[in-house]
């Protein structure tokens, strides 16, 4: 009898322990979704995202989580592939239940992805770039990237401060340039700008000398803009230093990593750009408030790659603190609080700028989210 | 009367197939997955005519699969069609542009003829993304809804936009597979198979080679149209990767994996090559390798394809 009791006893605590230990991931954990261009052309974005992404996710989750309850991050790969990152999208709302999504490394995927969490109601950080994201404002769309108008913006103030007003803009036809080239164009009129010439290469050109030619003998010409990227946008450089044209170059915010300067050598010297911090971290001032940010996760993110960190991954990065911010005051379980939430971010100091969102403005940078350099003797230099 | 067996079996094997899936779905999730196999079947079933009765190769498909899609998301903003007619329009469009070019381009052979096809898709993807002002650019741009989710709900049937496309996708699948199953018996069919054969052959017993394959790419550019078309009807958006040299590829891999001679293989085809990736999402950074893996492997050891060897193999376990 006694034997029995004991027996009972012993069974119950066994059941009551292997339970808890069955329940207790389940009942804590918190589904963020993610697909990204891990793969194929737009890797160069994904990669460092996708890395970002697993990085914060295990480190937040070694400290405790959010509130004590695990984060399980759901990512796939859908290539750059709008209509792939279409069925992700579906496979995370439907099949997954995820309570929010970061995602989308280029404008085609995210725009693909949006009826979806609109339809469904599930809040969704975009990483890709340009405006038509957040504007007309969705209810449900956030991105962090700055956008290309925000790039003309800043590059037309510094213009103004300098007294320049007739400009040249010499533009790729990849996707990158020929967006940037419409909203400087769009910018002109209404920051004083007058574009005097206005030239095209292809993003695979390997001589852009023809187009500056012509740019350089237009006559009263004060500055050139380039909105390429990558080698085209170094060739460019190059050939402005040997045609000796003598007016400044202003590049855009996409050659901003060392491989712009590798490939540029000396021609490189003089170019002024518009970056995001994160890239010159190390000459920021000390009571910079982006300082700390930056360093810490740069740092971060090279010590658990080994690569170089680049704007890219810092765009997930913040995409990811607001996330948690928002969850944490939120509740995990909730998606249209956390939505609420991502929406009254304000003060946000992230790797892009000082984010203030609102319900006119889901993406919540202004200029001075750019940083205007110019490089120098081969290297960074902040050109206030 | 085999030839009879054959068509109806297929078809009895597609609609069971249609039907009974949907059983096992757990979520509407599996319905979009379900969709995305049969649009992509269809512009498949177009290249098994093509590169399975008539012998010929196409590596610029997936560039009609963008003039359907794209006519699909113009027709209603520039002319005012409804949605559904873009489907129309598209078929027009890309079954003159195939006869067209397809009249010079069809007198290459082999690889002259891969070439050609692959220029083509790459012109036609490059006006997608060079012509911004009308498509969007790499960007992409929205498609109009065709309606008929909300006609539904006005009379009292509310269903899931995967669910409708599913049964939608199906039925247009079901419609090609009898059109391309008709078309192996026809005299045109017999005429295809028999210049894929031998062209010179096929000549001498008085087949106007020319004429046969032009008619062939047509069809085929007209099922890929009609595939981009629901694609971009039923994604309510749409960018210039659909018509992408990797998509054509994709295509002609489902074509030859499922089996290039058989219209079934179409729909094994499409439904590895569309369905695989999702499943092997679980193996993470070892997806692609996998993926890689099963096709060299079917390629190896079932060279005519998935459905061709298994039929082949059957035959020969029941003798």
């Amino acid at each position: 009898m006694k034997l029995k009791v004991h027996m009972k006893t012993a069974t119950l605590a066994l059941a009551t322990t292997a339970l808890a230990v069955l329940a207790s991931p389940v009942l804590a954990e918190i589904k963020i979704g993610s697909t990204l261009a891990q793969t194929g052309p737009a890797s160069f974005l994904g990669d460092p995202e996708a890395k970002t992404l697993r990085m914060l996710v295990d480190d937040l989750n070694a400290n405790g989580g959010i509130n004590g309850e695990q984060i399980k991050l759901i990512m796939y790969d859908d290539g750059a592939d709008p209509n792939k990152a279409r069925t992700f999208a579906t496979r995370m709302v439907e099949d997954d239940e995820v309570v929010a999504v970061i995602a989308g490394s280029t404008t085609g995927a995210t725009m693909a992805m949006i009826p979806v969490f609109e339809d469904a109601g599930v809040p969704f950080i975009s990483l890709a770039g340009a405006a038509v994201i957040i504007d007309p404002v969705k209810k449900w769309v956030f991105k962090t990237p700055h956008t290309d108008t925000m790039a003309c913006g800043k590059i037309y103030a510094d213009m103004n401060k300098r007294g320049i007003s007739k400009v040249g803009i010499i533009s790729s036809s990849g996707g990158f340039g020929k967006s940037m080239r419409a909203q400087c164009m769009g910018l002109a009129d209404a920051s004083g700008i007058e574009i005097v010439a206005d030239e095209v290469y292809g993003p695979k050109d390997a001589d852009m000398t023809p187009q500056l030619t012509k740019i350089g003998n237009t006559a009263g010409i004060q500055a050139v803009i380039d909105t390429g990227f990558g080698q085209s946008a170094a060739i460019v450089a190059r050939n402005f230093s040997q045609l000796q044209i003598d007016v400044p170059l202003y590049e855009s915010h996409g050659v901003a990593s060392k491989s712009f300067i590798d490939l540029a050598g000396d021609a490189a010297n003089g170019v002024r750009l518009p970056a995001s911090a994160l890239l010159v971290a190390e000459i920021l001032a000390d009571d910079d408030p982006q300082k700390s940010v930056v360093v810490s996760y740069r740092d971060a993110y090279e010590a658990a790659t080994g690569e170089p960190v680049s704007t890219f991954g810092g765009h997930a990065a913040d995409a990811f603190n607001m996330m948690v911010a928002a969850i944490e005051r939120a509740g995990p379980t909730d998606s249209a609080a956390i939505r609420d939430e991502i929406e009254k971010t304000t003060g946000f100091i992230g790797t892009g700028g000082e984010v203030n969102m609102g319900p006119n403005d889901h993406l919540g940078l202004d200029l001075s989210a750019f940083r205007m350099l110019e490089i120098k003797d081969g290297t960074w230099s902040i050109f206030e | 009367m085999n030839s009879i067996s054959t068509k109806y079996a297929t078809l009895i094997a597609m609609v069971a197939v249609i039907v009974i899936a949907p059983m096992f779905f757990p979520s509407s999730f599996y319905y979009r997955i379900g969709a995305l196999i049969f649009i992509n079947g269809l512009a498949v079933m177009g290249l098994v005519v093509l590169i399975g009765y008539a012998g010929q190769v196409s590596l610029g498909h997936a560039g009609f699969v963008g003039i359907g899609a794209y006519a699909a998301a113009l027709g209603p903003i520039y002319l005012g069609l409804p949605p559904v007619l873009g489907i129309v329009l598209g078929a027009l469009i890309s079954g003159s542009l195939a006869w067209l070019i397809g009249r010079p381009i069809l007198r290459l052979r082999g690889h002259y003829l891969a070439v050609a096809t692959l220029g083509v898709g790459i012109l036609i993807y490059m006006v997608l993304n060079n012509e911004a002002q009308l498509t969007g650019g790499p960007d992409g741009m929205p498609v109009q809804a065709i309606g008929l989710k909300e006609f539904l709900k006005s009379i009292g049937y509310s269903v899931k936009g995967s669910v409708m496309w599913y049964w939608l996708a199906a039925i247009v699948l079901l419609v090609g597979a009898v059109i391309g199953l008709n078309l192996h018996d026809s005299p045109t069919g017999r005429a295809l198979r028999s210049l894929h054969d031998s062209e010179i052959a096929a000549r001498t017993v008085g087949i106007d080679v020319a004429r046969y394959k032009l008619r062939a790419f047509v069809i085929s550019a007209v099922y890929a149209s009609v595939a981009g078309s629901q694609l971009a009807l039923m994604n309510k958006f749409i960018s210039p990767d659909v018509a992408s040299f990797l998509h054509s590829v994709e295509l002609v891999t489902m074509t030859v994996l499922g089996g290039a001679s058989v219209i079934f293989g179409a729909l094994v085809g499409a439904t590895i090559l569309t369905a695989l990736p999702q499943v092997l999402t679980m193996f993470e950074d070892f997806e692609h390798v996998l993926l890689g893996l099963i096709m060299m492997l079917v390629m190896i050891f079932m060279r005519a394809g998935l459905v061709p060897s298994l039929i082949k193999l059957i035959r020969r376990l029941t003798k």
